[in-house]
């Protein structure tokens, strides 16, 4: 026995990933190529981007048997990339009337030059003709803008003269979208995301996406005022359109909960992100988490969850390392479902234990993703965000020899492997037990993620997608008849602005609305390259890709901000757009649940019966942990130590060793029995 | 005379967890040695009649705490009043809690039971040993107590904050080292943060009863604990054991993780199975606290009925009693702070009757689940299968006859513990023990109890028992992680400063006082390394400048980027 179980013990230092059985289904890659290295398994993952390269279209292969694709081989040789991207964007089969294939800005006739004034132009829009989607309903009616407000909307609209024109030919008049996950200042290192507040709202606008909810991300010990005003300040400077602001809490304690009052109340904050993962970095205890919850629903916050269990990462990282694998796919197989699967039951247990809306961002897996759905059926006020990257792409590429390929997928929580994931997905958003869609565009430059280049645990974590999330929505969801176009607008913009309290003014197309406006084509058809977006960064996650439907004019603010391709993106005209706590679609069940879940004990007589005799010296134990113990296990002196407390008798009782049935046996009390302690 | 009788039990129905058939069997030396029809037996063998009546392995109770003291107090029933209550129930083998307190040796702990079970108690007894504080020095007294002593399970507590409770870290790496051991992970599951912060709410709040206790322990709390440590052990590979399953959802949870392969063991016990959490809100503050345990009784009257389906149907395996007795006046240190009440029922005494009524009586088990419900798994998770758990030539003669069609009314007054209180009191079970046999003696037979205190032995117990360890040593050799063969990359790296020391956070002034452990690896995220300064180029886009071009070397193939 001992024999055995010691050759044993030898072969089993490799930690456990998919001892799990394995799920079966089409994805046959996965039942042998994941862990073990399958010669060429990855190989047609990684692209080769000669093909994809502007002049020389033609040339490329059919490498996934994609026909729009091949439609544009008549396309002119050479191009400049704007052109190029214009083309792509109307590259669908080509029967379309090019009127039809674009909005058409005319203005209206005669009266050109009545205002005088250029600026006036683009403050007064009619949007003729489009079928206005709202989450609810979809119609054909004008639009008509005005200051950057909707007007009017409805048919026949009387409108002054003098007005632009935008013809929408049937097409689908969208509030623009709402992306509440970007992360474009959060520092690594050191080091900012090649696409900082310009660029990447640039990119936004171009994805049709007109507004952004960025991540305040202050390191801990950092003020989170002060944070939050750098982060305004740069937004304001930079940003091309409206964007508001979350503020990650990288620590908790005493000195967070005034600035946190103070952000709520006065700087117009009502989501706030917590960690569960990045131990001994950002990670909170389940005390702390459970202290924070209460106290942000005090305030009417959302709580925003980083869901993944810290404790078990750190464990898994450490161990990988020690099998000297470093290459990203270590990111993966450190980071596997169940960590987070485990991190969303957990906040959701303590969300429902302090009765708090909570939000789980970057919703990655399967797993993670029922989580949450039945929570849901079960009651829970939770909302799920998968982002652009979950629902386009899986994790696979991890894997991929190529290292910087593998690298710009890097991100917490991690692609999941299985390939099912973007399907499932799509459909718990299809049929509502996820919510909202993201991005968490956090776009770092390859020399930036090569900081990790020998070490997986190094690689800066994040992912673009910011101006693909729209256009993948649709492509994934929509366009393969799993959602109508009205849930394509609650996801992508409506619900956003009702979790986080943007609702109306956001997030729907009704008069006194911001003008913030997408005509939406879903019938373009673009393929996503590096070369042709307006991020910063050299890679593409979604490098090659094909993604139907997508924005052909965008207005912000009432400004066309986008048209044919083309950007006339400001720099600063984003304006701040503040949040009140206490949104509604959070927190209406919440608030009728703390009048229900109203605690009571019982009403009983003083017990007045016989009480063993201890003595009452609490004596507290420090804990003496050895050095070797985790950090986390050191726990602060609680403030009631209702466990450690050592009450010990009085010395050896006499009869500590007889049966104590007699001598202990309650009597009735020399003041007479008592119908409390009713024993015969 | 420690090898007991020579007896025979004739014309009963032997009833093992895989069949049932008629036969007679020969018991000598504590051992039985002959199992068929017309044996030839030795004159003067002591006849057990069991005509009409079921024969069937004795109980193992696998869960007990005789002699783990609660905040200085002693429980009310030791090894030898338990033990007593269990033969007198049926049950023949208990498997009690080492409990060691934080700071203090296994070792000693492991041998202070050892000592006063032997004793004390009247049946065989094997022990778990409760592990409060986990680091890895450790390891050498778990080697001992597994190679040497006898012992291949440990609980580890979630809950019980600042005083037994690990983090996630240290669960995961003792389930690292157990898996390595081959020996089987019990978990308290509960959240001890969570429970812990309700609690300061409500007596904030100034529910001091009992009451407290169900409601600052509620179900979510349990579940989501279970949730944790399935995932723990998956990551580790690493059996898992939850004791005292109390709850429909953490059931539940288990029932999902076994269907997804995980291997993950649920123990409900007679108090779950017999009753609800409703009378936490007894007026009469006694009875109220009677019920207090961790977990508490779930106040939903449909968890017994549930938990007995989920047990007949294989979704949890072995009933235990969790048993861990204290007086009224015990309780009583609790009076005016429900967290002080020390924790634990009865039910050591109650437990084959109680699942012989709810689960076999009402048609939801058949007997031979009923055995492997109350002795068989036991037997096997534990490694003391055959030798317990089991009716078959050269196991032990822990024998019960059982009488399926008589019933008993439980009542205080006539149960064999000190208590003052029966948790199910007034409740009328069907299925008694009617005559009981430990080590080939007869120890209750016509409703008298005859034990000998400290008869019982230690029952040793192998480490890697087959039953659990078989898939786990098959995934540890299947899931091998391999890195991806690369070249070196070898583009451009963004300049950072390698500090190779990390600098120390600021310390902020509530901060978690988490001490830096030097022994922390590598600390990924804090080191603070930063850049030369501002760049000239900070507030351009970066698009152009930080193109990857060719490196001076040529072209790699790691980084084909055009």
């Amino acid at each position: 026995m001992s024999d055995c179980r010691r050759q044993w013990n030898r072969e089993d230092e490799l930690p456990v990933y998919l001892a799990g059985p394995i799920t079966t289904g089409p994805n046959q890659r996965k039942t042998y190529g994941m862990f073990s290295s399958v010669e060429g398994a990855f190989e047609s993952k990684t692209i080769d981007f000669e093909n994809y390269a502007v002049g020389r279209k033609g040339s490329r292969t059919p490498r996934s048997g994609s026909r729009e694709r091949l439609l544009d081989t008549g396309d002119p040789i050479s191009k400049t990339p704007s052109e190029a991207r214009e083309s792509s964007l109307n590259g669908s089969p080509g029967e379309r009337d090019e009127a039809r294939s674009r909005a058409e800005v005319r203005f209206s006739s005669g009266t050109e030059n009545l205002n005088g004034k250029v600026g006036l132009r683009s403050e007064r829009l009619l949007i003729k003709g489009g079928r206005v989607v709202n989450d609810d309903q979809s119609f054909y009616a004008d639009v008509y803008i005005e200051d950057g407000l909707i007007k009017q909307v409805g048919e026949n609209l009387v409108v002054p003269g003098g007005v632009k024109v935008i013809e929408a030919n049937g097409r689908m008049v969208i509030p623009g979208g709402i992306d509440v996950n970007t992360c474009l200042m959060k520092s690594y290192l050191g080091t900012q995301p090649v696409d900082d507040f310009f660029q990447g709202t640039k990119a936004a606008l171009a994805g049709g996406t007109t507004m952004i909810i960025d991540h305040v991300a202050p390191q801990p010990g950092d003020s989170l005022l002060e944070a939050f005003e750098r982060w305004q300040e740069a937004a304001d400077k930079k940003a091309c359109c409206d964007y508001s602001l979350h503020v990650d809490i990288p620590q908790w304690n005493e000195n967070v909960k005034d600035e946190l009052e103070l952000l709520v109340q006065d700087k117009g904050i009502n989501s706030f992100q917590v960690y569960m993962a990045y131990k001994d970095v950002y990670q909170m205890t389940d005390s702390e988490l459970y202290e924070a919850f209460s106290f942000l629903k005090l305030l009417g916050a959302v709580v925003l969850v980083h869901a993944e269990n810290g404790d078990l990462i750190a464990q898994e990282q450490r161990k990988i390392l020690g099998m000297g694998i470093t290459g990203p796919e270590g990111h993966p197989l450190s980071r596997p479902e169940e960590v987070e699967a485990e991190a969303v039951f957990r906040a959701i247990t303590l969300g429902n234990r302090v009765n708090c809306p909570v939000y789980i961002t970057k919703v990655m897996s399967k797993s993670a993703a029922d989580t949450i759905t039945q929570a849901r059926r079960k009651g829970s006020v939770v909302f799920g965000e998968p982002i652009t990257a979950s629902l386009a792409t899986d994790g696979s590429h991890y894997w991929s020899k190529n290292w910087a390929k593998a690298a710009a997928y890097v991100t917490s929580p991690p692609l999941s492997p299985d390939q099912t994931t973007p399907d499932h997905l799509h459909t718990l958003l299809a049929c509502g037990d996820l919510q909202v869609v993201g991005s968490s565009h956090c776009a770092y430059s390859t020399s930036q993620k090569a900081i990790g280049k020998d070490d997986f645990t190094l690689i800066p974590e994040g992912i673009n997608g910011v101006e693909e999330r729209m256009g993948f929505v649709w492509d994934k969801a929509v366009a393969m008849g799993k959602m109508d176009e009205n849930q394509f607008v609650a996801v992508t913009s409506t619900n956003a602005a009702k979790i986080f309290n943007l609702y109306p003014r956001k997030g729907r197309i009704a008069v006194g609305s911001d003008a913030d406006i997408v005509i939406w084509d879903p019938d373009s058809v673009k393929t996503i390259t590096a070369k042709l977006q307006q991020s910063a960064a050299e890679y593409n996650i979604f490098e090659g890709l094909e993604s139907r439907g997508g924005p052909v004019l965008v207005l912000s603010q009432g400004q066309v901000v986008y048209e044919e391709g083309k950007l006339h993106a400001q720099q600063g005209t984003g304006r701040f757009i503040p949040r009140k706590p206490f949104p509604d679609y959070a927190y209406q069940r919440v608030k009728f649940r703390n009048q229900v879940k109203h605690k009571q004990g019982v009403t009983r007589g003083i017990y007045d019966g016989p009480v063993y005799d201890v003595a009452p010296i609490p004596k507290y134990i420090t804990p003496s942990p050895s050095a070797k113990t985790s950090p986390t296990s050191h726990q602060p002196p609680p403030i009631r130590n209702l466990h450690q407390s050592n009450f010990s008798l009085s010395g050896a009782q006499i009869d500590d060793n007889i049966p104590r049935r007699s001598g202990h046996r309650i009597v009735a009390p020399p003041g007479g029995r008592s119908n409390i302690t009713s024993l015969g | 005379d420690h090898f007991g009788d020579r007896l025979i039990i004739k014309g009963g129905k032997i009833v093992n967890d895989d069949q049932s058939f008629y036969a007679d069997i020969y018991v000598e030396d504590g051992t039985i040695k002959q199992i068929g029809e017309n044996l030839i037996v030795p004159s003067g063998v002591k006849t057990v009649d069991a005509y009409g009546q079921l024969v069937i392995p004795g109980g193992i109770d696998a869960n007990t705490n005789l002699y783990s003291p609660q905040k200085g107090l002693n429980p009310a029933d030791d090894f030898y009043q338990g033990t007593r209550a269990a033969l007198s129930g049926g049950t023949t083998t208990i498997m009690d809690h080492v409990l060691v307190e934080p700071g203090t040796s296994l070792l000693t702990a492991f041998d202070q039971w050892k000592d006063a079970a032997e004793q004390r108690a009247c049946c065989d007894f094997s022990l778990h040993v409760d592990i409060t504080r986990w680091h890895e020095g450790l390891y050498e007294e778990l080697e001992t107590l597994i190679k040497d002593k006898g012992v291949n399970s440990f609980l580890f507590f979630m809950a019980y904050k600042d005083k037994y409770q690990s983090s996630d870290s240290q669960l995961y790496e003792a389930f690292s080292v157990l898996r390595d051991l081959g020996a089987i992970a019990q978990v308290h599951a509960e959240n001890g943060d969570i429970i812990d912060e309700e609690q300061k709410k409500l007596l904030c709040l100034g529910i001091t009863g009992p009451e407290g206790h169900v409601i600052s322990h509620s179900e979510e709390v349990e579940t989501e604990a279970v949730y944790r440590a399935i995932t723990i052990a998956k990551q580790s590979n690493c059996p898992l054991y939850v004791t005292k399953v109390m709850s429909k959802s953490a059931a539940d949870v288990i029932a999902k993780a076994r269907k997804k392969g995980m291997v993950v063991y649920g123990e409900p016990i007679t108090a779950g199975l017999a009753t609800d959490g409703s009378h936490y809100w007894s007026k009469d503050w006694a009875i109220a606290a009677a019920f207090v345990t961790s977990p508490p009784l779930n106040p939903d009257p449909s968890t017994p009925q549930y938990l007995t389906s989920l047990l007949a149907c294989g979704d949890l395996q072995v009933t235990s009693s969790a048993q861990a007795s204290f007086s009224t006046a015990q309780k009583a240190v609790g009076k005016d702070n429900f967290t002080l009440i020390p924790e634990g029922t009865n039910g050591i005494e109650e437990r084959m009757s109680v699942v012989w009524d709810r689960a076999v009586a009402t048609g939801m088990m058949d007997e031979n689940e009923f055995v492997a419900v109350t002795s068989t798994n036991a037997a096997k998770l534990f490694s003391m299968y055959p030798r317990k758990g089991r009716i078959a030539v050269g196991s032990d003669a822990d024998i019960v006859i059982w009488n399926p069609k008589e019933t008993r009314i439980i009542s205080a007054n006539t149960h064999n513990l000190n208590l003052e209180v029966n948790i199910f009191e007034g409740l009328e079970f069907r299925g008694v023990a009617s005559v009981v046999i430990s080590g080939g003696r007869v120890l209750l037979e016509d409703g008298k109890l005859n034990v000998t205190e400290g008869s019982g032995r230690f029952i040793p117990r192998k480490a890697f028992p087959d039953i659990v360890y078989k898939r786990i040593k098959a995934r540890s050799k299947m899931a091998e992680a391999h890195g991806v063969p690369r070249g070196n990359y070898d583009g451009p790296v963004h300049d950072v400063i390698s500090m190779t020391k990390s600098v120390p956070p600021t310390p902020t002034t509530r901060g978690p006082p988490c001490p830096k452990t030097l022994t922390g690896p590598r600390n990924l995220h804090q080191s603070g390394f930063t850049l030369a300064g501002a760049q000239i180029d900070d507030h351009i886009p970066r698009r152009s400048a930080q193109r990857i071009v060719a490196p001076p070397g040529g072209r790699s193939n790691i980084t084909s980027l055009s």
